[in-house]
């Protein structure tokens, strides 16, 4: 007889307003299988992960454990049932401990009063046995992004979860750690844990998984076998349609230097050290350069230090032969500098503004859309804004009047695009500019930033993503704890090796 | 000399028991710039406890009973604050300045018809406390020890231990700094921001008390607390959201404080001739001077003030 | 692209949902007014709080009402000026609860160049307005230098222009008692002239060019921030500072540039008042005066709008001096400053109301476009 599934979800239906974001989804967890879960960006992963975890009530279906109807109103339900999470942004309190983070909610505790020695103790001994080091006693805020990690494995093992959750655990990992993850995930696995992974990423699932479900818009597709099927075939049924897995690009004619950085230091916001240490490049007319890197190794401070957003401690930035090391933001953007910003609700968008307020926000100082007394002139605006929407396919409820908070995350990332590449310039920035949107979004920013370098203008693009960064780079910088380690070509370099210098573990002298 | 050590520590005791208030609040995520109101109507809870006790009542339980009355009434005002901003997710400075108002304006409504009941000619707003405040004192050779520098000493242990060593002081730091992480764990964020705001309803309005006893013995409600649930952020900002630090801070404004009741005895101060008003302003005037050198690198909890939404990850 | 005129049902409209929103406000504060009278003394309770509400037509004839009705006006003048200042600032994402020292120190400043300097009228209105918006500007300042919050530096400065001004203005008060001189007999110069609006209360001496000017200023202030470029970044900053930064805006200098304009509007709002000699400064006075405080609930009653700010002062001004009328061996007066903040507080909630309001729209709507959508498709299976 076949034994019953570890967690089975049962036709799981949950709405929002105005979308459906799981229509009737089944999923079958097997015990100490290695199941992926994949989708595109919005397809109901991460919903009806958030239904399993008792964050969100389906409004139809059940979930069973071994065969036996449960009820999950709250993450402490989800808790008491074995389940735990390794969520895709770390719910850690930075300025916690390791050991605070792990025991929070389920703290070793006499008349109240915590008992962390115990815990200690049992932290240790997890660590030692699945091979997960970390300091129980290191602030959160002090560790790397994969010691993170390993702190959010102990803190499911810590609970003696048996169902394990992981909610797109390689976007921040270097390729290296990534292998490390998977042996680690396998060995879950082989103890008799049973393992829930979330991914976009083809090949992570064809390497780990045993099993897969796809979800499209968030609808159940299917579950195959991986010994089954192939990495095209995942990838007709993730996006309903074959992609084209690279750009077509013709070879770059690079010109005369836009950009000219020398020895450029950013300080940290947050350390002592600098965020950005010395990194001297160029990036010409007509190329891409990429940089590469894990989160967190100085890029987007360095972009901060390029654009003026912080100041920079030394070092010098040329922009089109004038020394705008310390000139003012918007001096930068009149000269032509475009930036496409990695928060677009952070910084690229005034989300209560309508879409047309916000398609000028780089030129409503021009006198196209002001006049001399300082009255901006809303009949030019609305025209330029209503050129840009349908330039650009920008789609929107009520047109350029729609509140751009109202928008979708592809439409607004489509509105800061043609905002900065209509606008006069010569150099773009752009910093992830694809994160968080569906294929078909993705495929449609490469080919306009493609474009533009085929205008002949400069492009400095910031990516994590390594096939995006393979896909569209002419050069390849590579940033290691705010240092520029290496400079590869893409025609000649493999991911594997990219990785290496990614992780630090390969640098050369770049002389510029 | 002493009389300046009893005064400061006297108001070093207010802002103390304000400020570790603030702290509660804070950690847990909720801004509380009500404190002031929460002040008066501590001490409206109080001073009536005072009023309307028999003269005969021993000063042990007179002790007992105002600490509670007022630590009851700072409690239940401060829930105006807990429900708009943890259940409505109003705007937590709006409702706070509200609250402010809101207890001046209420305190002086009531006081004022309970004096006009009691006597038609009575419209004052003030309520007299002369004999019964006498069972918080003790005379100690000169020095006058009041009982509630005691209680501060004890809601400053009450409070290192509690946020530090309980399960109880991580859960809810966790929400000031994580909701969504703690959420995730399984703690209720909006029961731990309401017991944040409870307890620094409570300790405001203990504050409150304590503040209109020190140095006279009767108050006009009309003035509400003159400032003191404001200054007493500030000194929460200064002890950096730890209240050891805190504590320090308190002792520095608490002197500036004390300096305007007792410098007409300070010889070389009542030779200078300054006028009252600028010991009066020196307390606000120290505490803008500190909080600009201090609060570039202030570190807040990251997620105070901003409502928790469990559908917002 | 021609663009199609959507049509938004009333209900949907902000203004609208603003609008009955704050009359919610209004009629629960009230209520709870009443209430609390109920418990002082029932007995009174009713006809205090329709005193309250009616204010001036308390007076029979049509003329002393007129005469009331101007005295109101004056009054409401100040509280238009403060209640702009407050939105103006939390347009761009200030709290300025400074608005009763800026008010101060406009009092202050205006009084002594009149009482002091003997200056004329238009003199001690623009110095009234430099001193509030350097107030202002400092606390800019401080906030955009040393990250000071501004909610805190606001109360420690109303704290501290309370005690300099009544320092400042020691020297002009009268040797008796602790007002300072009637402004229409130490300097009549500095009076604002009236321009024959007097004649139209009954004769109100107090009634000048005050209230057509704050009316004004309103209006001046609803064009800024809607129509102008200043207005565009000022709100963009509020909304967004990392954006606004972002886009090359200067925020630091906007932030300080904001406080100095609110605080200059508080400024010019307390000359509104002391100019027209209707009162006089207390030396000795130890609160804040309340009308900064209750511009913050004129501004957010008024719906945060300009226009809105003039009738929402005015109503909150109503009822504070109906306030007054109450009758006394009951009641206190501060019972209109109970109200007044109750719905300060009040407020707080308009962001969920609007949100559930239209959370209950958007159901209702969805269910419409289901059943719409439910019939097409039976009729195109009919077919």
């Amino acid at each position: 007889m076949e034994q019953p599934y570890a967690i089975e979800m049962l036709n799981i239906t949950k709405r929002f307003p105005g979308i459906i974001a799981n229509d009737n989804i089944t999923l079958q967890l097997r015990k100490g299988e290695i199941h992926a879960l994949l989708g595109e960006n919005g397809a109901g992963k991460s919903t009806l992960m958030s239904v399993l975890f008792g964050l969100y009530q389906p409004e139809e279906g059940i979930i069973k454990k071994y065969g036996k109807q449960v009820n999950i109103k709250d993450p402490n339900d989800a808790n008491a049932l074995g389940i735990g999470m390794v969520h895709q942004h770390f719910k850690l309190v930075e300025c916690f401990t390791v050991l605070d983070n792990i025991i929070m909610g389920v703290e070793p505790c006499k008349f109240g009063f915590l008992r962390k020695d115990e815990a200690r103790k049992k932290v240790l001994e997890l660590s030692e046995k699945y091979g997960l080091k970390v300091d129980p006693d290191a602030l959160v805020e002090d560790i790397t992004v994969g010691m993170q990690q390993r702190t959010e494995i102990l803190k499911m093992l810590y609970r003696e979860n048996e169902i394990l959750i992981f909610d797109e655990p390689t976007a921040v990992l270097t390729p290296q750690e990534i292998d490390e993850l998977m042996q680690i995930m396998k060995g879950l696995a082989a103890e008799g844990k049973s393992i829930l992974f979330i991914s976009h990423k083809l090949n992570e699932i064809m390497s780990v998984a045993d099993r897969c479900t796809v979800l499209r818009k968030g609808k159940y597709i299917g579950t195959v076998n991986i010994a089954d099927t192939t990495k095209e075939e995942l990838s007709r049924m993730m996006v309903g349609r074959d992609v084209e897995f690279t750009v077509h690009k013709d070879a770059a004619k690079p010109g005369e230097p836009v950009l000219h950085v020398e020895n450029l230091c950013v300080a940290s916001k947050t350390h002592k050290h600098d965020a950005v240490h010395n990194v001297s490049f160029d990036v010409r007319e007509g190329e891409i350069v990429c940089i590469a890197g894990i989160d967190g190794n100085g890029q987007t401070e360095l972009v901060y230090g390029l654009t003026g957003l912080e100041p920079v401690k030394s070092g010098k930035v040329v922009f089109k032969d004038e020394n705008i090391t310390s000139a003012p933001i918007r001096r930068r953007s009149v000269m032509g500098m475009s930036h496409i910003p990695e928060d677009r609700h952070k910084h690229g968008l005034v989300l209560d503004y309508s879409l047309e307020d916000n398609l000028v926000l780089q030129r409503y100082f021009e006198p196209e859309f002001v006049n001399k007394a300082g009255f901006l002139k809303r009949g030019a605006i609305r025209q330029y804004a209503t050129r840009l929407i349908e330039q650009f396919d920008v789609r929107s409820g009520q047109g350029s009047v729609t509140t751009a908070r109202s928008m979708s995350g592809g439409n607004q990332q489509k509105a800061i695009i043609a905002r900065e590449m209509d606008k006069e310039t010569s150099l773009l920035i752009a910093v992830q500019p694809t994160r968080g949107l569906d294929v078909g979004a993705i495929e449609y920013i490469h080919k306009q930033i493609v474009a533009q370098r085929d205008k002949g203008k400069a492009v400095l693009l910031v990516s994590l993503e390594l096939d995006e960064v393979m896909a569209l780079s002419d050069r390849i910088l590579v940033m290691y704890e705010g240092e520029i380690v290496g400079e590869l070509d893409p025609k000649t370099t493999s991911v594997q090796e990219l990785g290496l210098y990614m992780a630090g573990a390969k640098r050369e002298e770049v002389k510029k | 000399m002493i009389l300046l050590l009893q005064y400061t520590l006297i108001f070093a005791s207010v802002l103390m028991l304000v400020a570790l208030g603030g702290c509660f609040s804070e950690h847990s995520g909720i801004i509380n710039i009500g404190l002031e109101g929460i002040m008066v109507m501590g001490a409206l809870g109080g001073a009536l406890t005072m009023k309307f006790l028999p003269g005969d009542t021993s000063a042990f339980m007179m002790i007992v009973l105002v600490v509670l009355a007022s630590v009851i009434m700072g409690s239940i005002y401060s829930l105006l604050l807990a429900v708009a901003s943890i259940n409505f997710k109003a705007d937590q400075t709006l409702v706070g300045s509200a609250m402010n108002l809101l207890g001046a304006a209420g305190a002086t409504v009531f006081v004022k018809a309970m004096n006009t009941a009691e006597c038609v000619d009575n419209v004052s707003s003030t309520i007299q406390y002369i004999n019964a405040k006498k069972a918080f004192l003790v005379n100690i050779g000169g020095f006058e020890f009041n009982w509630f520098m005691l209680l501060a000493l004890l809601a400053l242990i009450f409070a290192y231990v509690t946020l530090y060593k309980t399960r109880f002081g991580l859960r809810l730091m966790a929400c000031g700094e994580h909701p969504q992480a703690a959420d995730s764990v399984g703690i209720n964020v909006q029961k731990m921001r309401y017991a944040g705001v409870l307890i620094s309803g409570a300790l405001g309005g203990l504050g409150g008390i304590v503040y209109i006893t020190a140095g006279v013995s009767e108050w006009k409600f009309e003035n509400g607390v003159a400032g003191f649930g404001f200054l007493g952020l500030a000194v929460m900002i200064f002890g950096q959201w730890k209240p050891i630090k805190i504590a320090l801070a308190a002792l520095l404004f608490g002197m500036f404080r004390a300096l305007s009741n007792v410098y007409g005895g300070i010889d070389f101060l009542s030779a200078m001739n300054i006028p009252a008003a600028v010991y009066n302003m020196l307390p606000y005037i120290i505490s803008l001077i500190v909080l600009a050198f201090t609060s570039k690198k202030s570190r807040a909890p990251k997620a105070e003030g901003i409502p928790y939404d469990k559908g917002m990850r | 692209m021609n663009q199609e005129k959507v049509k938004t049902p009333l209900l949907r409209r902000s203004g609208f949902q603003s609008l009955i929103a704050s009359l919610l406000c209004i009629i629960i504060g009230l209520l709870i007014g009443y209430i609390v009278l109920l418990i002082i003394n029932p007995a009174g309770a009713g006809e205090a709080i329709t005193t309250i509400i009616k204010n001036f037509f308390t007076y029979n004839k049509p003329k002393t009402q007129l005469k009331y009705l101007g005295s109101t006006l004056v009054k409401t003048a100040p509280l238009i000026m403060c209640s702009l200042s407050v939105l103006f600032a939390y347009k761009a994402g200030l709290f300025n609860i400074g608005v009763a020292g800026q008010y101060v120190v406009g009092a202050g400043a205006s009084l002594y160049f009149a009482l002091g300097l003997g200056m004329p009228w238009y003199v001690c209105l623009i110095a009234a307005i430099i001193a509030g918006a350097l107030l202002g500007a400092i606390s800019g300042l401080l906030k955009a230098l040393c990250n000071v919050n501004e909610v805190i530096s606001c109360i420690m400065l109303n704290w501290i222009s309370l005690y300099l001004v009544n320092i400042l203005l020691t020297p002009v008060k009268e040797p008796t008692s602790p007002y300072t001189f009637v402004l229409s007999s130490a300097n009549p110069d500095a009076v604002l002239p009236s321009m024959g609006l007097d004649s139209l209360f009954n004769n109100n001496q107090y009634v000048t060019i005050a209230i057509p000017l704050s009316i004004l200023v309103a209006v001046l202030v609803w064009v800024v921030l809607e129509k102008t470029k200043l207005g565009y970044e000022l709100k963009a900053t509020g909304f967004n500072k990392n954006a606004a930064k972002y886009c090359g805006m200067k925020e630091k200098k906007n932030l300080v540039l904001t406080m100095a304009i609110s605080g200059g509007l508080a400024g010019m709002g307390a000359a509104l008042l002391f100019l027209t000699g209707f009162e006089q400064w207390s030396c000795t006075q130890s609160a804040v005066p309340a009308t900064g405080f209750n511009g913050i609930s004129a501004a957010f009653l008024g719906g945060l709008n300009p226009i809105g700010a003039i009738f929402s002062s005015f109503f909150i001004q109503h009822i504070t001096v109906g306030g007054a009328y109450v009758d006394k061996t009951m009641y206190s007066a501060q019972i209109s400053d109970l109200i007044s903040s109750l719905i300060i507080y009040l407020c707080g909630f308009v962001f969920f109301f609007k949100y559930a309001l239209n959370k209950r729209l958007d159901q209702r709507d969805e269910k419409k476009a289901a059943l719409k959508a439910a019939d097409t498709e039976e009729g195109g299976e009919n077919k």
